[in-house]
């Protein structure tokens, strides 16, 4: 199992070079290359409820939708400097994502299985129309963060930067939340929700919790996306449950739904697919996601990292312990 | 005398006409292992969710410890030490058994603060301790799902015992488990009660198990309290044996 240092090292050390370097080996692909981290961000705050709790959601959108219209609003109202501005709205933006969570939390986290998917697939749909119908965030054509005070081309390169901090902040949250009793605890609500009641754990407190992380990573992601696409409209950008809404979902299960890393290898091949498509089958682009999407579900059921982990799953810790140990004392 | 941990009073519940349990008392004392037998419907397992809370009941009173339970829900009478089994046996099937163990731990370990730390060395070995105790370590690494379905009672068992409660109802711990692994089961039961002084309450079918194990029987039939003795009144009760012969 012990693998050399320099070899245990190599992949994070790309990862990272790859991840800071990004604007400056490809500065044609900000946009894009930010999105990857955007991508990551959707599928392990999906993931943390989905795939580690079993509760399916259809709704995580509308976090990334209220701490986007919270932020935009705040940068045009607040009269601060710029990045002031930008930073206390996403900061306020995250805020009420997670006020948000808590409120709607209490009430539609009681639902169970498909009735919740049910539930929240409405909530994005809802806030869209609502949002579309309010002149004070600008009704149906939206609205527009204000402009970059910095050089040309340098607001892609400020945001890909401020996308890939939030990225480097959710993994390691996850990592430390699964690796602790919290992360057993929601585990155990996913396989057996009664269960998990009649032994005395506080169910309903993790169910909120986990939806409150959730969304304020998705609520201040929310505020530098709108900045970083330079427009805000409610159904295509906000509170998009029929592409990002889904691909949340997508990911996370190609990827392999409940593992910590399943969600970003999904992500990651997720977004480069869809790209290739998009320059290589416009036109098509759609088709062929439809397609994916149906591949993905035939023949990864429970993703890559699931698949391997029935493959192998010495390699994953799991199997029988015939050596002798010691009894109790 | 030793007092009652467990007092059932006058209770009743009803599913729309079905009345499943009908002005039933029972009394449990601290540290005893008692039993509850009765035909098939005859409501035990209906009174056992009545006790935890999952049913709430339409008249009477149950006390734990001296306390009202009876508006409590199941979360917080279980965080009282009260606990209990299902006869459809109910672990985490995703989870490896050393995890499920370790989510078991005392509900004060699970409090909304302790809950973000790690699992303590202490823990694991309590852990594995405890799947010693049930003969389950080697697997400790399996996932939950995977064993057998007597293998997978015998790990709700120590689940239970990893909690530390007060109290323990086990509906039916027997069914469905081979008669060499019902020795051990049985024999566990017994040292779970004498060493970690956990009272038990027990509903079971088969028995020449309950005759041996239990030093006090409640029967019920049609919803009621049929009986209460020691098993060698219970064996050689005229109205027990018509109810299980169905002279009625």
């Amino acid at each position: 199992m012990k693998a050399p240092d320099a070899r245990r090292w190599i992949i994070p050390a790309i990862a990272i070079v790859f991840a800071l370097g990004a604007p400056f080996f490809a500065p044609a692909y900000r946009t894009q290359m930010a999105f990857l981290w955007v991508m990551i961000v959707f599928a392990l705050t999906w993931d943390l409820l989905g795939g580690q709790m079993g509760y399916n959601s259809f709704g995580n959108v509308l976090f990334f939708g209220v701490g986007m219209y919270t932020c935009v609003v705040v940068q045009r109202d607040a009269h601060l400097g710029y990045y002031s501005a930008l930073f206390i709205g996403m900061a306020a933006g995250a805020a009420v994502a997670v006020a948000l969570a808590a409120v709607i939390g209490s009430g539609i986290l009681g639902l169970r299985g498909h009735y919740f998917a049910i539930g929240t697939l409405g909530l994005g749909i809802a806030a869209g129309e609502l949002a579309g119908g309010w002149d004070f965030v600008g009704g149906g054509g939206g609205m527009v963060p204000p402009l970059f005070p910095g050089v040309v081309g340098g607001r892609e390169t400020f945001f890909y930067y401020l996308c890939l901090a939030i990225a480097a902040m959710t993994l390691p949250t996850m990592r430390w939340l699964y690796s602790g009793r919290f992360g057993l605890a929601i585990n155990a609500i996913r396989d057996d929700e009664d269960k998990a009641e009649a032994m005395g754990l506080r169910t309903t407190h993790f169910k909120t919790t986990a939806w409150c992380i959730s969304a304020f990573f998705l609520g201040l992601l929310g505020g530098v996306v709108g900045n970083l696409l330079g427009f805000v409209d409610p159904r295509e950008v906000a509170f998009a449950g029929s592409t990002y809404g889904v691909w949340m979902v997508l990911m996370a299960i190609l990827g392999g739904k409940g593992t910590l890393w399943g969600p970003v290898i999904g992500a990651v091949i997720f977004h480069i697919t869809q790209e290739l498509f998009w320059t290589y089958l416009l036109g098509w682009q759609r088709v062929a996601l439809g397609l994916l999407i149906v591949l993905i579900v035939v023949f990864f059921p429970v993703g890559i990292l699931g698949w391997a982990r029935d493959r192998w799953p010495e390699r994953f810790g799991r199997g029988v312990d015939e050596t002798p140990t010691q009894g109790p004392a | 005398m030793t007092s009652a941990i467990l007092e059932v009073e006058h209770v009743r519940k009803a599913f729309g006409g079905v009345v499943a349990n009908k002005d039933v008392s029972v009394s449990v004392p601290a540290g005893k292992i008692y039993g509850l037998i009765g035909p098939n419907g005859s409501g035990k397992t209906t009174l056992f969710n009545c006790i935890v809370g999952q049913h709430p009941v339409d008249g009477g009173a149950i006390r734990f410890e001296g306390r009202d339970i009876s508006k409590l829900r199941v979360a917080e009478i279980a965080r009282l030490g009260l606990l209990r089994t299902f006869q459809q046996t109910r672990i985490y099937r995703g989870m490896t058994c050393m995890q499920n163990m370790l989510i078991s731990l005392p509900p004060a370990d699970l409090h909304w603060r302790s809950v973000y730390r790690r699992s303590s060395p202490g823990d694991d070995r309590a852990a594995e301790d405890l799947l010693h105790f049930v003969g389950l370590h080697p697997k400790r690494n399996l996932r939950a799902g995977d064993l057998s379905f007597g293998q997978q009672k015998l790990l709700e068992f120590a689940m239970a015992l990893m909690s530390k409660p007060k109290m323990l109802l086990l509906d039916e711990p027997t069914a469905g488990i081979n008669p060499t692994l019902i020795k051990g089961l049985l024999q566990r039961l017994r040292e779970a009660n004498r060493e970690f002084g956990i009272t038990l309450l027990v509903i079971e079918h088969n028995m020449r198990v309950i005759m041996e194990l239990a030093e006090y029987i409640y029967c019920l039939a049609h919803g009621e309290l049929l009986a209460h003795g020691k098993p060698e009144q219970i064996q050689t009760d005229q109205r027990v044996l018509d109810a299980y012969l169905g002279a009625h």
